[in-house]
């Protein structure tokens, strides 16, 4: 369990590090679906087998495809060969290794801190209770109502904003 | 088995990460990717709490999902900004859209 938490996190961390520091966007995106694939198998590692499908189903297969999307219609500009990175990176390089310091201390003065997890109950079927309290109304059938309809609603904004309505008049005409 | 420290500070580590893309990327896009890994970083801290202190419950899992929910609205959004930015202004260099600096 110890030997394959470390592979998936030294995948997970080093094509996150790639994602950040790589030139070419789209090696980006890539190293981005490696780092998601590796949280999937963590999520599997912690017994969350449907969440690491999630991850895969909706992270993989659509939210990178999305990137891949856009970072292909916005090539024109792309600027391989400039630095990736800006010129204040210095600074940004030490507020990230700050914020991780300060995590650790704080995660480092919590008594819980090196708790093990307890048993899983046998006979028990997450998934199903999952599904059940997902449209139960006394459970999370409101959240989950809400969620869809500010997907939807984000859905028909994404579509507004990034429909080129002026060009499209002209090329009626 | 694996004590529940392991995955707090893979998580922060990964927080960490994805703030120095935010911050020090050029491209928005790019911008964008790390704002997704610190969503994950995220979610990868609500299911370990989930498995480490309350195995018995749904919530934590119902808690993610809803997370993976709002991420997949704030990607559509931003990515249709950044193309509707492109057709207008030919550019998604974060430091040259400067045009409501005063």
């Amino acid at each position: 369990m110890k030997i394959l938490f470390l592979i998936f996190a030294a995948i997970t961390l080093g094509s996150a590090f790639m994602v950040v520091t790589t030139k070419k966007m789209i090696h980006a995106a890539f190293w981005l679906i490696t780092t998601l694939f590796g949280v999937a198998a963590l999520y599997a590692l912690l017994n969350a087998g449907f969440m690491a499908m999630v991850q895969i189903v909706v992270y993989v297969g659509a939210i990178a495809i999305l990137f891949i999307f856009a970072i292909m219609l916005t090539r024109k500009e792309m600027l391989d060969s400039a630095a990736p990175l800006n010129k204040n990176w210095g600074i940004a390089a030490l507020f990230s290794l700050l914020s991780f310091a300060g995590l650790y201390t704080l995660l480092r003065n919590w008594t819980g801190f090196s708790n093990e997890a307890p048993e899983l109950a046998a006979g028990v079927d997450t998934i199903t209770e999952l599904g059940t309290a997902l449209v139960t109304p006394d459970a999370y059938l409101l959240p989950f109502e809400v969620a869809s309809v500010l997907l939807l609603a984000a859905l028909i904004g994404a579509v507004y904003v990034a429909n080129d309505a002026k060009n499209q008049q002209e090329a009626e005409k | 088995m694996i004590p529940i420290s392991w995955y707090l500070i893979l998580a922060a580590a990964l927080f960490s990460i994805g703030l120095f893309g935010v911050l020090a990327r050029k491209n928005a896009v790019a911008i964008l990717l790390g704002v997704e890994l610190m969503l994950n970083a995220v979610n990868i801290n609500l299911v370990t709490f989930w498995r480490y202190n309350a195995p018995e419950t749904v919530t934590g899992q119902v808690f993610a999902i809803i997370v993976f929910a709002v991420a997949a609205a704030e990607v559509a959004v931003g990515l249709a900004l950044i193309i509707s930015i492109y057709r207008n202004r030919n550019t998604i260099v974060a430091d040259d859209l400067d045009m409501m600096k005063w």
